[in-house]
């Protein structure tokens, strides 16, 4: 009976608009940074779920590919099982949790620590893919700004920053310039992440779809981050350790325990905890003395 | 019957997913300029048209993309061919032409003539598909670029002779610029705009 039955096309959507959206990516990555306008579909969820990566996944995903969903370094939450489990059910694809084993990883404002390979595609979902939208509501204006290069109400914005706050306050979704040219949104990855895009082996793909914008950066190229000479740009560290693997030196999330003041910090990237601690690395709250310590 | 019927003929057999692979091909080629891909699917295509060139019209070109046809292409079944298959429009205009199809040999007098997008929308432009002898084999050039780590050298056979002057003109429009698939026979390698090529 459920054979008679219609089914979707391969990977959800149809083959027209899948070639719609290959040839905006195609002119995305040959102008690095770009916002590519497209005719972004209503998907199975709403819009701020992640529609844009969710229709460029779809475009470019095959029988062969191995997917792997992020959502804030995890595999584990909300959208990220909702959008893997789409993807199984309608393309059929293999999914992994394991970074190294993943041919494309849809994420959600995080790059995963380990280092991305040349076989490997980033796709992440972006809901608002303009930088200059909050300095400049009209789309004809920023429009024009990119179009002239005219990049000088950004430095204004991280110059006041700096006026106000003695620092750049922004920590996440901070702009960069990709190949020399175009300023672009990395989404609201946190500026953590940043130096991660510079010369990355990976192609990296931006999906907005409320927004119905593409862009994209191709793999070694020049992804700067905004700053100036005596306040250079720098990244979050962190005092701790990962409670769990003890891993130093990656993106922490904070956990509240109780309400007594506990809390404890633990990769956001759940992967690569998980499998740190498979290769032995035990963290501050793991470890086996533990109770004797306290 | 006129001679045309095999504008009828050929076709991806398996459309979703051979176009699929053919689009990751051009995907990982656009993204790594110079870098050789195969096309082992048979698009089904009428000479002149070459194997890769064919699948690549089949994959790309729809009812929302006027493509333009070099005197070779044009005197053929190939325009109907990409017609009846794909339900592109073909265009005189080339700076109407979303995608241009370009015979081995045809001489190549200017690009500014197709669509080099606009400062704002430089997307808008035209992708030209330029079928060449050989790729792998012949003259060497170093491309250098996004996507290429320091440089890459690739050899080509049969190169248009005005290809690297109009190309030196080409790179210095960026943002706008047309973007070039050079293809022969069933292989294929991509330049983005952003490409720079020294003989």
């Amino acid at each position: 009976m459920s054979a008679d039955l219609a089914t979707y096309n391969f990977a959800y959507l149809d083959e027209q608009t899948k070639r719609m959206i290959r040839r905006a990516i195609l002119k995305a990555i040959s102008i690095p940074g770009y916002q590519v306008p497209f005719a972004s579909r209503e998907m199975p969820m709403p819009y701020g779920w992640g529609t844009g990566g969710v229709q460029v996944t779809a475009s470019i995903i095959g029988p062969e590919d191995v997917l792997k969903v992020i959502d804030q370094g995890a595999d584990d939450t909300t959208n990220a099982v909702s959008i893997r489990a789409f993807f199984q059910k309608v393309a059929d694809v293999a999914v992994t949790t394991h970074t190294k084993d993943a041919t494309i990883i849809q994420t959600r404002h995080r790059i995963p620590e380990a280092k991305l390979t040349e076989g490997q595609v980033l796709v992440y979902q972006v809901p608002i893919p303009e930088p200059l939208r909050f300095l400049e509501p009209r789309e004809t204006e920023t429009r024009k700004m990119h179009a002239l290069e005219e990049y000088g109400l950004m430095h204004v914005k991280l110059y006041e920053d700096i006026a106000i706050n003695g620092r750049i306050s922004k920590t996440y979704a901070y702009p960069v310039k990709v190949d020399g040219r175009y300023v672009m949104d990395p989404s609201p990855t946190p500026k953590f992440d940043n130096p991660k895009m510079h010369m990355s082996d990976a192609l990296q793909l931006f999906g907005a779809g409320r927004e119905k914008r593409i862009y994209a950066v191709p793999p070694h190229t020049d992804v700067v981050s905004l700053d100036f000479e005596d306040y250079p740009f720098e990244i979050q560290t962190f005092e701790q350790d990962c409670a769990l693997c003890g891993a130093h030196g990656v993106y922490l999330d904070e956990v509240v325990l109780d309400d007594k003041g506990g809390r404890m910090f633990v990769c956001s990237d759940t992967d690569h905890c998980e499998d740190r601690r498979e290769h032995g690395h035990v963290g501050a709250m793991l470890a086996p003395n533990q109770e004797a310590a306290e | 019957m006129s001679a045309n019927t095999n504008a009828f003929t050929g076709g991806f057999s398996d459309p979703v997913f051979q176009s699929q692979s053919i689009f990751r091909m051009l995907m990982d080629g656009m993204a790594r300029p110079g870098s050789i891909h195969t096309v082992e699917h048979d698009a089904g295509q009428p000479d002149p048209l070459g194997p890769a060139a064919g699948a690549i019209a089949l994959t790309l070109c729809d009812h929302d993309t006027p493509v333009w046809l070099s005197a070779g292409f044009s005197k053929s079944a190939v325009g109907e061919w990409i017609g009846f298959h794909s339900g592109a429009a073909l265009t005189r205009e080339k700076a109407e032409a979303r995608f241009a199809f370009v015979e081995a040999g045809a001489t190549l007098s200017s690009f500014g003539l197709f669509s080099l997008g606009t400062q704002e929308y430089p997307d808008r432009s035209t992708t030209l598909v330029i079928e060449v002898a050989e790729l792998g084999r012949g003259q060497s050039f170093t491309l250098s670029g996004p996507g290429i780590l320091q440089s890459k050298a690739v050899e080509i056979t049969g190169l248009p002779e005005a290809f690297l002057r109009l190309w030196a003109d080409n790179r210095p429009l960026f943002p706008r610029g047309v973007d070039v698939v050079l293809t022969a026979g069933r292989s294929f390698l991509c330049l983005p705009r952003t490409t720079k090529i020294a003989a």
